[in-house]
């Protein structure tokens, strides 16, 4: 088997990843053999692939770690079982029973999106949470209780939730509503 | 929500015990257990963002987000799978999305089916001799990888940086950005051919020496 150049270069990725058969690798290699312009294309091809693969290359941003730790909910929310409905019921009692505070004295936040809710008071402005569209509640991701007739969940951070007029879900957010 | 299923693997290797048992203490509430879980993927996971999307402050906004996603879904994820695996997936997921809204898949389409129309010929024939590891030492270096990775079209950047940064494999990529095996072997040679054209004349005594792009014009 003999091949050109133009073959050669077609090739050059699939001999790079052991992933040709034997004839065809042989024929390659007696062709770069004998040929300066395939040497320097497949020489220089072996140095990408091995200098983009060194860990160096890629530079995480700084703080990246500090930052993402700071953005963890507190918690990671339950699968949802019958138990954990009893807890998130005996919260929101909780929770419900404890509503007799000073109002919030923030500036320019949006109305409510519902009435029979208090707004966050000790929520991690860069925590991420996870708001419907046509929903009224902000929750930690993956909690259960979040509004599921609309597929349109975003992921935001708190603040934004709040200036947004979301209140925390009293289930998944329990931890932040008690005082 | 997300897909988030991974392909199994009969028996788990140690390193995969290690994350196991640190994945048990973090849903037992070790919040120092998780951040020991992902700090080793890290980079990968800002790569997988940066492979997708070009501004660097988008990709570690959605490699930040991808990593609070594991950790609030950390127990949707099955033990026989990789976690580094998932952990790509979420991120890529995220940006995918993230690209949608951006609406950057009307300039630069993934699902592009031009390619193989004509074939990548090298245009630089520059006897590049190997570049020795501890080059990368070198922050012009860095940049100057970092710049070519830049330049190239976003479908060949994406399967570049999963395959050859990341080190999935040819079937792993394809499923990462749901493209066929064919197309990932068509990018990647061609990611790579055109990286050597631009990296060979400037890497060629191991010393960034002129930089095509650099002068506004692309070498191709």
């Amino acid at each position: 088997m003999v091949v050109n150049c133009a073959e050669v270069w077609q090739q050059i990725s699939n001999y790079l990843d052991g992933d040709l058969s034997a004839e065809l690798r042989q024929a390659i290699e007696n062709h770069v053999r004998g040929c300066k312009h395939c040497t320097a294309v497949l020489e220089g091809t072996r140095n990408v692939v091995r200098l983009y693969g060194d860990d160096r290359v890629i530079e995480l941003p700084a703080n990246f770690t500090q930052k993402w730790q700071q953005r963890l909910p507190l918690f990671i929310p339950s699968k949802g079982t019958a138990y954990g409905w009893l807890v998130a019921v005996a919260a929101l009692a909780i929770v419900s029973g404890t509503f007799a505070l000073g109002k919030a004295t923030t500036s320019t936040v949006q109305a409510l999106r519902s009435q029979h809710s208090e707004q966050a008071q000790k929520i991690p402005a860069a925590m991420m949470v996870e708001v419907a569209a046509d929903g009224k509640t902000f929750h930690v991701p993956g909690c259960k209780f979040i509004h599921q007739s609309s597929d349109k969940v975003r992921l935001i951070a708190a603040a934004d939730a709040m200036r947004a007029g979301y209140v925390p879900c009293v289930r998944c957010l329990r931890e932040y509503l008690r005082r | 929500m997300l897909s988030l299923s991974t392909a199994p693997s009969p028996i788990p290797p140690p390193q995969n015990q290690r994350e196991a048992a640190l994945i048990r203490r973090t849903l037992q509430g070790d919040r120092d257990a998780f951040t020991e879980l992902v700090k080793p993927y890290e980079r990968r996971v800002y790569a997988a963002a940066l492979a997708l999307l070009r501004n660097e402050a988008d990709a570690e906004d959605i490699a930040q987000e991808a990593i609070v996603k594991a950790f609030t879904h950390l127990h949707q994820f099955r033990a026989e799978a990789k976690f580094s695996t998932w952990l790509i997936q979420i991120t890529i997921n995220q940006a995918r999305m993230r690209q949608r809204k951006n609406h950057a898949n009307l300039y630069d389409s993934l699902d592009d089916t031009h390619d193989g129309e004509e074939d990548y010929v090298p245009r630089e024939f520059a006897d590049w001799r190997e570049t020795p590891p501890e080059t990368l030492e070198r922050k012009e270096i860095r940049a100057l990888l970092a710049q070519a990775l830049a330049s190239l079209g976003e479908k060949y950047r994406s399967v570049f940086v999963l395959r050859d940064i990341e080190q999935l494999s040819i079937e792993e990529t394809a499923k990462a950005l749901a493209i066929s095996v064919a197309n990932v072997k068509t990018r990647l040679l061609r990611a790579r051919l055109m990286l050597r054209d631009i990296l060979a004349p400037a890497l060629r005594d191991g010393w960034p020496g002129h930089v095509p792009f650099q002068k506004g014009e692309k070498p191709w």
